[in-house]
């Protein structure tokens, strides 16, 4: 039986072991055990198409496919937040036009999804699933619930720290990226060994949200930003077939 | 810039992450269709059944897709861009177009990126069409690579289409790659 003193004990271990990047053979979450390559990734020039990704726009995504709280018949439970800021790859360029999808779970930390079994109440109401397409300074935005934390079996009493699923595309196929934006504060920060499987704190922090005042609405909604940087991209500016 | 660490995809992502027809990049049994498929295997061999697999491809003739409409396929227009999510075997499944070579003399491939449960960021990698394994020195990726490990980037051809197995460890583990901008 796995105590979560175990897990913190190999957390410790690994401390600032890995670099920017999540450890891909990171024991403390026992799932990656037998699912991490043991092999050195393969430095490898990006061929023609991997300069390119793929295109997605209007006819993809509905306009209201951005805000969670309007899918139902009623509203959901929970608090109402605003999550927005912008996508920008590793020169600083907007990624524009470019899909982001995200999804959560509900205020009591349950997914509406059959393989979750955690026996916190479903609402009617919520979905947690979003689209938006991020417009031509690369802002995203989101109105939906803070999520709940909830139980997983890792190990004994491991319990993951509230965070919404983001998947998103840069302009070529090798800046795509899915990951996890967390709450600022969180509690359980330091026990879970998902966030921590990044251990460089620098980089643990990018994943972070801020509040931010400015974008919370009156008497509605609470405002976090979270801005989402990609790697760079490999295509030169000069390219004459660049038709961003 | 630093750019943001992933994290896994885990294990709930099915309801969100499943597009109607987002395996489908040209209709099943259209002309020209074949069917890429494999399993995608752990470290001890077992199926993976909560993994998620996108390709992005060039068309039959080398050119690079342009169009939107991959979440809502209407049937005529070759995006370049699907996902598949694994089943019970750990199997996933495309029905496509065989890309062509985007330079003349370049083997042509599938651009492949893998995510699951368990994974704590996506992996990148190629499927080459069969052809590649005759003449390995015109592509600098395969030319740099042992024939075993090579071997894992080959699509196998079939009656109906081409075979692909992703094995994230051990045994044939498949190559997977790292891009200069990556970073260390």
């Amino acid at each position: 039986m796995t105590t979560q003193a175990d897990i913190n004990q190999e957390i410790e271990a690994l401390r600032g072991t890995g670099g920017p990047q999540p450890r891909l053979d990171y024991p403390p979450y026992r799932s990656s055990l037998l699912r991490h390559p043991t092999k050195a990734l393969q430095q490898a020039d990006p061929e023609v198409i991997e300069l390119w990704a793929p295109c997605f726009g209007h006819s993809d995504v509905g306009a209201l496919e951005a805000d969670l709280t309007i899918q139902h018949a009623g509203e959901p439970l929970g608090e109402r937040i605003v999550v927005t800021g912008r996508v920008i790859d590793g020169d600083g360029a907007p990624v524009a036009h470019q899909l982001v999808e995200i999804w959560q779970a509900n205020a009591a930390g349950r997914y509406l999804h059959q393989r979750d079994q955690h026996p916190a109440p479903l609402d009617p109401n919520f979905t947690g699933v979003g689209r938006c397409l991020t417009d031509a300074d690369g802002t995203y935005r989101f109105q939906t619930i803070k999520p709940g934390a909830y139980p997983w079996r890792n190990h004994v009493n491991a319990w993951r720290p509230a965070h919404i699923h983001f998947s998103l595309f840069g302009t070529d196929f090798t800046q795509r990226l899915v990951t996890q934006m967390y709450f600022p504060g969180d509690q359980l920060f330091d026990l879970d060994p998902i966030f921590q499987s990044i251990t460089d704190p620098k980089a643990r922090e990018m994943l972070i949200a801020t509040y931010d005042h400015d974008v919370s609405t009156p008497e509605h909604s609470l405002g976090y930003r979270w801005d989402i940087v990609l790697t760079g991209t490999h295509r030169t500016p000069l390219d004459p077939e660049d038709d961003r | 810039m630093t750019s943001a660490p992933g994290q896994t995809v885990g294990p709930f992502f099915h309801y969100a992450l499943d597009l109607d027809r987002g395996n489908e990049l040209v209709p099943p049994g259209s002309p020209g269709s074949i069917r890429l498929h494999g399993r995608v295997l752990d470290g001890d061999g077992a199926p993976v059944p909560d993994a998620m697999i996108e390709i992005w491809q060039a068309g039959p003739d080398g050119r690079i897709p342009r169009a939107t409409g991959s979440l809502r396929r209407d049937g005529w227009t070759f995006t370049g861009w699907g996902r598949a999510l694994t089943d019970t075997d750990g199997r996933y499944t495309f029905s496509t177009l065989e890309p062509g070579p985007t330079e003349a003399g370049r083997p042509p491939f599938f651009a492949v990126t893998v995510f699951a449960r368990g994974l704590l960021d996506r992996l990148f990698t190629r499927a080459y069409l069969p052809g590649a394994a005759d003449r390995p020195a015109a592509d600098p990726l395969l030319a740099g690579l042992l024939p075993d490990r090579r071997a894992t980037l080959i699509t196998t051809r079939e009656d109906r289409g081409l075979l692909f197995d992703i094995r994230l460890q051990g045994e044939g583990e498949t190559v997977f790659l790292r891009y200069p901008r990556h970073g260390q």
